[in-house]
């Protein structure tokens, strides 16, 4: 059916603009030419013949006279193995030199899982990381976001993670990324022959910010797809706080009562709602995410880290560049954690005892006081465990790392000093060389 | 039903429409949108002029201006009648693994399924007889739903006095069908079936006189029995920062917990908690029936990334159940998790309708909505004299941990016991991690006062000896300060933290607990000959170790008493003074030392 075309805009609001029409749907897209291109637009209220669109390249160089179109349809994506390796936009448009791809579109922002379909997580998805994998580990279904200050390589410890998780298909969505964080991932996967079962949905700072909107929206339809059929997808998300800031303007264009700190009352349900798609789907793949959030101030009680911890399974906590061993918690891991190595919970539980006591003795040291001989070992206990292990450079598989958690304690302690139980020191225990 | 009130779409925002009526329309009435061949549900929330506002319980994409709504002239309601427990359903009480049978993966909007289905069926045993008079509430008859016996009742909803025209033999009948002719006093004859339904925000009043909460309620986690106690009937809130162990209690509760009936309401919250309830539930054994948990339960599931209205509702959904089942003589205990999304959801629905906010955006009238909510709890006398109570617990889960904020304050002024966790506890493995010293109770527990008393004394104290040492280091602290921190630290590890995962542990019943916190009473007036602060941690660590054996053995076992007997041993050896001693101050410091003293 041909459809009508509008030509004029009655008010432009920041991203918001209104025109009259009739035989609009709620959610539906139009298309917005301008003198500057042609944009998409969604569709976010209706009042009588008033129909509000929120414009993805934004407000700015809009006429009154400009074209709006309306599409029939709401905000979809191509889906097929040919999106493998390709990069987006958030408005879903190539971003690398790739044709579009217009074959077997999925609307995105769907219905939720049926909580009684939803089964217990039981499988475990390697990094390599020891951090993860021995001390927090990351299960299928899982969804975990990574609080972090505005300074740390979270991108790094992301691009790390796509490039050795055990999983079928990554999919990566940047929301306000900076340029050369999304050049950054780009040539690493590149480099390290991972981007052939990557997917990339960048937003970059420079694009409108209605777009920052679609990208998680966009990657978790895609993902939920393949999980369908079967693959284990990971779905790596930086930064959501970019993502709820783009909420934040956009609620104060549509002039909403503001909850806390300007955000929008619905910030929760918002962020739920992308983070509620991890699922392990029963007799066929499943969906993990991994989200990075900044905090603001490292402040874990600002609006989003904290609305986030209350929707997550835990966290992983990146300060000085190391996932922090105690403020990280994957509430799953003792699903998995138990079919490993039969020594894989006492060492991570006694290693992190070790290394609460090595944080103590840094802390009388820094005072001034004199250091007993188990305030020695537990200084070489820290600074071998930061080196060998919780550095995020290390790469070695979860047995590997686990022998290497007995070499560092053979090394320091006596046996009867660690806290482990008599069978497994038995079992593990390092013979002297 | 007629063709019923009409009206078309004007307007959409979020998941409110505006929609234009005829003829009338009543506050809160179900209205039925229709998107092409669907009709998705949705609910009253104001009426301007020839304008009704409607909240929709489902995703709005894609509706138009123009589309018709039909207005039903119900409330919002449930249907309550036998088949109610040991299912799951969403806010609105659609059965979810019906619908995942009919839909597959994922919730698909506008289908409604009957939640007590025309092929269910029970066994009727009437207990009316022709010509009886009866009124609301009366039992017509009984059917055996699992294990307890359901009573079949005159319709809430009829308030006159009926004449028994006609009452079914005692038979296996459909739910849905006619098992009792009514007769109004006018003449009429009304129907009725085992099942009715009952708008979810009207209290059921159907009762002679409501009680006061006395009796505690068992929930069998020692801090909250002996500390923090819980009535039957009453109300009481867990808030607590993310991670701190909310709802790990809740499920705990709801599986240890003596009462006949729980209702888990997951209101907003992680699906996959849910899932594990729902997975487990009908694994395991309810140690006083010895059938599967799931029996005596009912999960009302509307997780967070469900459609937020139907959030709102399901919070009343399960209240009304509760309800109901008391009006068997059951006590029953209602679970929300989370009131503070529910609470958010009445924020999100506000904002739509522009109303005027009050503290950080939620309604003025938030207070009064969560008060009357918790003030559906109590114990009340039926009309054949037997009773019947809902307890409410919420868990609340403040913005950033902070308690100084609208829900919790509102929730705290209502409710009859405050169990605040806290990230302090929590993150020192502490679980639970209910706050000793900042949370209480107004209900009478299953522990002596005066005891409970002298234990939180130390508690108290301790904590002053633990700030101080933070200052003045160990060094300067005496040996009696010192004890008496190594004391109350005792007391945290062995009475107030619970082992989840152990299976004695998990669950200390009332008789358990009054004797465990004898012998430690018995620990506490003891003292003890003691050379310095080493000797003094040594000492109390091997109790505590001793102490925690015992936790781990069955009650009344040969190893219990082994243990008992090894501990008090330990306890009469270092101590500085002779076992009369001891017993002669705990005498005079107690009332009742039956257990205290023992030969």
């Amino acid at each position: 059916m041909m459809r009508k075309v509008y030509s004029n805009i009655d008010q432009i609001v920041g991203n918001v603009i209104t025109v009259k029409a009739d035989d609009v749907k709620y959610g539906e897209l139009a298309e917005v030419k301008s003198s500057h291109g042609t944009s998409l637009a969604e569709v976010i209220r209706l009042a009588s013949e008033e129909v509000s669109l929120q414009v993805f390249s934004g407000g700015r160089g809009i006429s009154t006279g400009d074209e709006v179109r309306f599409l029939g349809r709401s905000m979809q994506v191509s889906f097929s193995e040919n999106l493998l390796g390709r990069i987006f936009t958030g408005g879903g448009q190539p971003r690398d030199n790739g044709p579009a791809l217009s074959e077997n579109m999925i609307e995105i922002g769907g219905p939720s899982v049926n909580p009684a379909k939803r089964i217990i997580p039981r499988n475990m998805i390697r990094t390599g990381i020891p951090m993860i994998d021995v001390f927090n580990s990351l299960v299928e279904s899982q969804k975990l976001p990574i609080f972090s200050v505005s300074g740390e390589p979270y991108n790094a410890l992301l691009a790390r993670i796509a490039m050795q998780a055990e999983v079928d298909i990554i999919i990566l969505g940047g929301c306000g990324l900076k340029y050369d964080d999304y050049l950054y991932f780009k040539d690493t996967l590149e480099e390290g022959g991972a981007l052939s079962r990557t997917i990339f949905f960048v937003h970059t700072a420079a694009d409108p910010i209605v777009e920052c909107l679609q990208v998680p929206d966009l990657c978790l339809a895609v993902a939920e797809n393949f999980g369908l059929q079967g693959k284990r997808v990971l779905v790596l998300l930086t930064d959501m706080t970019n993502f709820s800031d783009a909420l934040k303007e956009i609620a104060i264009t549509m002039e909403q009562v503001p909850s806390n700190r300007g955000y929008p009352g619905d910030l929760y349900s918002q962020l739920a709602s992308r983070y509620e798609k991890a699922v392990d789907f029963e007799g066929a793949g499943s969906v993990t995410i991994l989200a990075v959030t900044t905090m603001p101030g490292d402040d874990v009680t600002h609006p989003v880290p904290d609305n986030t911890g209350y929707i997550t399974e835990g966290q992983f906590y990146l300060r000085n560049s190391r996932i922090e061993p105690f403020g990280s918690l994957s509430r799953l891991k003792q699903l998995v954690n138990d079919k490993t190595r039969d020594d894989h919970r006492a060492l991570m539980d006694g290693m992190i005892k070790l290394y609460a006591q090595f944080k103590e003795t840094l802390e009388k040291k820094a005072m001034g006081f004199r250091m007993s001989d188990w305030d020695t070992k537990l200084l070489k206990y820290g600074e071998r465990f930061e080196h060998d292990l919780m550095d995020l450079s290390v790469n070695v598989p979860l047995e590997e790392a686990l022998d290497i958690g007995w070499e560092i304690l053979s090394d320091c302690f006596d046996r009867q000093e660690t806290g482990l139980r008599t069978e497994l020191l038995d079992k593990f225990w390092p013979a002297p060389d | 039903m007629m063709a019923g009130k009409q009206g078309k779409v004007t307007g959409i925002t979020g998941n409110m429409i505006t929609a234009e009526y005829t003829g009338d329309v009543m506050m809160n009435e179900v209205g039925y949108v229709y998107v092409g061949e669907k009709k998705l549900k949705s609910e009253v929330i104001r009426i301007r002029g020839k304008h009704a506002e409607l909240q929709v319980f489902e995703q709005t994409k894609g509706i138009g201006i123009g589309d018709k709504v039909e207005f039903s002239s119900e409330l919002l309601a449930v249907d309550l009648g036998p088949g109610l427990l040991g299912q799951i359903f969403d806010g609105l009480q659609n059965p979810l693994p019906e619908l995942a049978a009919k839909c597959g993966f994922f919730l698909e909007r506008g289908v409604y399924m009957n939640p007590l289905p025309e092929e269910l069926a029970f066994e009727f045993t009437p207990v009316a007889k022709k010509g009886d008079a009866v009124r609301r509430a009366d039992i017509l008859g009984t059917v055996q739903e699992g294990i307890f016996t359901h009573r079949i009742m005159v319709p809430f909803g009829l308030y006159e006095t009926y004449t028994v025209e006609k009452i079914a033999d005692k038979k296996k009948y459909s739910v849905r069908d006619v098992i009792a002719e009514l007769k109004d006093p006018k003449g009429n004859i009304i129907p009725a079936t085992m099942v009715f339904s009952w708008p979810v925000k009207r209290p059921i009043d159907a009762y002679a006189e409501r009680k006061k909460p006395a009796e505690p309620l068992i929930t069998k986690v020692r801090i909250v029995d002996t500390l923090v106690p819980v009535a039957r009937g009453g109300t009481y809130c867990i808030p607590g920062p993310f991670g701190a162990g909310k709802t790990v209690l809740q499920q705990i509760t709801s599986r240890h917990a003596d009462v006949d009936v729980v209702i888990i309401t997951a209101c907003g919250e992680r699906a996959g908690e849910v899932v594990e309830t729902l997975r487990e539930f009908p694994e395991l054994i309810d140690p006083r029936t010895g059938k599967s948990l799931m029996e005596r339960t009912i999960i009302i599931c509307n997780t967070s990334s469900m459609p937020v209205a139907a959030r709102e509702a399901s919070v009343y959904t399960g209240v009304t159940i509760a309800e109901y089942y008391r009006q068997m003589g059951l006590n029953v205990l209602l679970l929300a998790d989370s009131t503070s999304r529910w609470a958010q959801a009445m924020r999100e629905m506000s904002g739509r309708l522009e109303e005027i906010p009050g503290e950080e955006a939620f309604p003025a009238y938030l207070e009064s909505v969560i008060a009357s909510f918790y003030e559906r709890a109590g114990i009340v006398k039926l009309y054949d004299g037997t009773e019947g109570s809902v307890t409410i617990g919420g868990t609340v889960s403040p913005a950033g941990g902070n308690f100084e904020e609208p829900v919790t304050q509102g929730t705290l002024k209502v409710v009859g016991s405050f169990h605040g966790l806290s990230r302090e506890r929590s993150d020192a493995r502490r679980f639970p991690a209910i706050h000793p010293l900042d949370s209480w109770s107004k209900y009478k527990g299953p522990v002596n006062a005066g005891k409970v008393a002298f234990v939180r004394d130390i508690l108290f104290r301790g904590n002053e000896v633990n700030q101080m040492m933070k200052v003045v280091g160990e060094e300067g602290t005496s040996l009696e300060d010192f004890v008496l921190y190594l004391k109350s630290e005792f007391i945290d590890a062995v009475y107030l933290q619970q082992n989840a995962f152990d299976p004695v542990d998990a669950a200390t019943g009332a008789e358990r607990q009054r004797y465990v916190f004898d012998v430690l009473l018995m620990i506490m007036v003891t003292h003890f000959s003691i050379s310095a602060n080493d000797d003094a941690r040594n000492f109390i660590n091997s109790l505590r170790q001793k102490f925690l054996d015992w936790n781990g053995a069955e009650w009344k076992s040969d190893k219990f008493k082994k243990i008992e007997h090894e501990l008090r041993a330990m306890v009469y050896e270092k101590a500085h003074e002779t076992k009369e001693n001891i017993d002669d101050r705990l005498k005079s410091l107690f009332d009742d030392t039956a257990v205290l003293i023992q030969e």
